[in-house]
């Protein structure tokens, strides 16, 4: 298997090399120039000139691109023209925040809907069944926006159960505070992870193997979660293990809209500010990690599926 | 060790009914069906595809899909107690440890994501209350049993890693590893080769003999049957149709649906010369009735040769046409053939 993952993580270099090239297609030549927006309509020839001569984009196209690779290497990518910080220090203040939304709010969606998912695999065409189906449909066809102002509003500033945004460092206020947006996050994810969930396993549910298990005499619940999870873990494993590095860049939306300041809002703002060096860090800092959640993916259905063997 | 009394009735199915609730309407998939099993004995149950048989065996061990299967009627007496009484927690207890059940599809009825000795280990840990080690133990001595080699290598293996007759031969392992006293074995050959077949029929012999068990063998292959059974039940659209002693059906079958099948078996004779004389295999002219819109009358009547307007009036009873101690030779015909 460390065969294989070295073989993968070997082809991954050409992968990242062609990602960057892309990336620095995209915000070296097709983005424009970033002077011009930083110093507005008013600037003159000579301050143009000097600050494309601070940023260095006076060099030719391949220096250029040179330079972007040693930063990718180093994961150094300079600073961010709008708070003039160190764009890899502003990342690492930023994955703490993101993951303490993230990773309790990842956690109840894959517990909670695959749980719901086997239960309504498990009851198929009887009420309770069409009842989550209804439930997930119509929680799909809502809008995020309308969870977060219903939080907002009714939860947050009529009942006083959550505060309405904000942040706190220190532990255990901290949960306090993203709790809402774990809980909005949860809600969000739950409609359309059920439904898959659903599908996935209602496949395996009616397989002759599970007939077998009750033959023997086992109990459901050892059947569903023992024999069915167990073979419904590929396609668990192919929706969640994906999500698990991408955790870290945070949520966009429930960042920006509760004020935590992760890397989503981070994001979001840089998006905002045309801050090209922290939109160029964080959509490669992306790619690196889907890289990765798909090397991890491959690796674990090994581990669950002895049928699927790495060479 | 206790004496076999070979006429002890272990199991009694009595006027049972299982059906299905489709859009369509009701299918009556096992509609009255009676019959005895005997300690140590073979039934067999043959027929057509969706004659009902598999439904029976099902209906037996309660593993009829609900919805859009119920069993609606009737009694199934398990050494006198009712199974179709019984809490789902009791029934659990009799699965697989005194009643088991093998499956005709050794590829799929397996779990592909855990070894062969987990799934038999799973069994004994359940009705034995074994440790995990006597279970290895015990699974490593079932696959020998059933003639598996280097069964402590093979204990360890994922069933893709085995062919199908070995599979079939854990699936056996697994059902007979809390020696239960009743094997369903459901269309146990179909899937495999001929060279196979005849190795796992005498495997479920010589485990019979040895164990004691009784065996209800559900096949379409009347070959199987004249193996394998002493007692022989061939059903038709969810019904019983004919029932005697395996030598009693094969020398004197009075039912017309009986002959048919006996007819389509492919039968080898050479000629004085040595030449092997080809006959022409025979069919039963028809498909089996829609079970929705059934007949009035006798099931059989639109593929029956000797149909008679009377069939067409009033469906036949179940009727005894020769005495005999264990079982009386009977048949669901109006017509004297």
């Amino acid at each position: 298997m460390f065969v294989y993952i070295a073989r993968r993580l070997l082809h991954a270099i050409p992968t990242i090399f062609g990602i960057a090239l892309i990336i620095f297609v995209l915000f070296n030549l097709v983005g424009g120039d970033p002077t011009l927006q930083m110093l507005g309509k008013h600037a003159n020839a000579k301050q143009i000139t000097e600050l494309r001569h601070e940023y260095g984009f006076d060099q030719p196209m391949y220096v250029q691109f040179f330079e972007y690779l040693k930063q990718i290497l180093t994961f150094d990518f300079g600073r961010s023209y709008a708070t003039k910080q160190p764009i890899t220090q502003m990342i690492m203040n930023g994955i703490g925040p993101s993951l303490t939304l993230a990773i309790p709010a990842f956690f109840f969606t894959t517990v909670l809907s695959v749980s719901i998912g086997l239960l309504v695999a498990y009851y198929r065409g009887r009420w309770i069944d069409r009842l989550m189906v209804i439930m997930c449909v119509f929680g799909m066809s809502l809008s995020s926006l309308a969870y977060i102002l219903f939080g907002q509003y009714f939860l947050a500033y009529k009942l006083g159960w959550f505060p309405i945004a904000g942040f706190e460092t220190e532990w255990p206020d901290r949960f306090a505070y993203v709790a809402m947006p774990i809980i909005i996050w949860v809600v969000l994810s739950l409609g359309h992870d059920v439904r898959f969930y659903r599908t996935a396993l209602l496949e395996e549910i009616n397989q002759d193997y599970v007939r077998t298990a009750r033959a023997k005499g086992l109990g459901e619940s050892k059947v569903l979660f023992v024999h069915v999870l167990k073979n419904g873990m590929v396609p668990i494993l192919t929706n969640v293990v994906i999500e698990i590095p991408m955790l870290i860049l945070g949520s966009f939306l429930l960042e920006g809209f509760f004020g935590i300041p992760g890397l989503g809002g981070m994001t979001l703002d840089a998006i905002h500010n045309s801050d090209f060096p922290v939109i160029k860090a964080m959509t490669t800092v992306e790619a690196l990690l889907y890289i990765f959640g798909n090397l991890a993916t491959d690796v674990l259905y090994s581990l669950v599926d002895p049928r699927v063997s790495l060479k | 060790m206790e004496s076999v009394n070979k006429n002890e009735k272990l199991l009694e199915v009595k006027g049972l009914r299982t059906s299905f609730f489709t859009e369509g309407g009701e299918v009556k998939a096992v509609d009255d069906v009676n019959f005895n099993v005997y300690r140590g004995k073979t039934l067999g149950i043959v027929g057509e595809s969706g004659c009902g048989k598999s439904v029976t065996s099902l209906s037996i061990m309660r593993l009829i899909p609900n919805p859009p299967g119920r069993t609606v009627g009737g009694e199934i007496l398990y050494k006198g107690r009712d199974l179709l009484k019984l809490s789902d927690s009791e029934m659990r207890k009799i699965r697989g440890d005194e009643i088991s059940m093998i499956f005709q599809e050794p590829m799929t009825s397996l779990n592909p994501v855990f070894t062969v000795g987990n799934q038999i280990m799973e069994a004994v840990m359940l009705h034995q209350n074994l440790s995990r080690k006597d279970a290895r133990n015990k699974a490593i001595e079932q696959l020998q049993l059933v003639g598996i080699p280097s069964p402590e290598k093979r204990v360890d293996d994922y069933p893709h890693q085995l062919s199908g007759g070995m599979r079939q031969r854990v699936m056996i392992a697994m059902a007979l590893s809390c020696h239960p006293q009743i094997l369903i074995a459901d269309e146990p050959t179909t899937a495999l080769d001929v060279t196979i077949q005849a190795q796992i029929l005498d495997l479920l012999r010589h485990l019979q003999e040895k164990f004691g068990m009784a065996l209800i063998l559900i096949t379409h292959d009347l070959g199987v049957i004249a193996e394998m059974a002493d007692e022989v039940a061939v059903m038709y659209a969810g019904r019983v149709v004919e029932q005697a002693r395996v030598g009693e059906i094969f020398a004197n079958p009075k039912m017309p649906y009986t002959r048919g099948l006996l007819n389509s078996i492919p039968v080898l004779t050479k000629d004085p010369t040595g030449k092997v004389k080809k006959k022409r295999l025979e069919t039963i002219p028809g498909i089996v009735p829609n079970m929705l819109e059934l007949p009035v009358g006798c099931r059989f009547q639109e593929r029956c040769t000797y149909v008679i307007d009377a069939c067409k009036e009033r469906e036949p009873d179940l009727r005894v046409i020769a005495q005999d101690p264990i079982l009386p030779h009977s048949i669901r015909c109006g017509r004297d053939i």
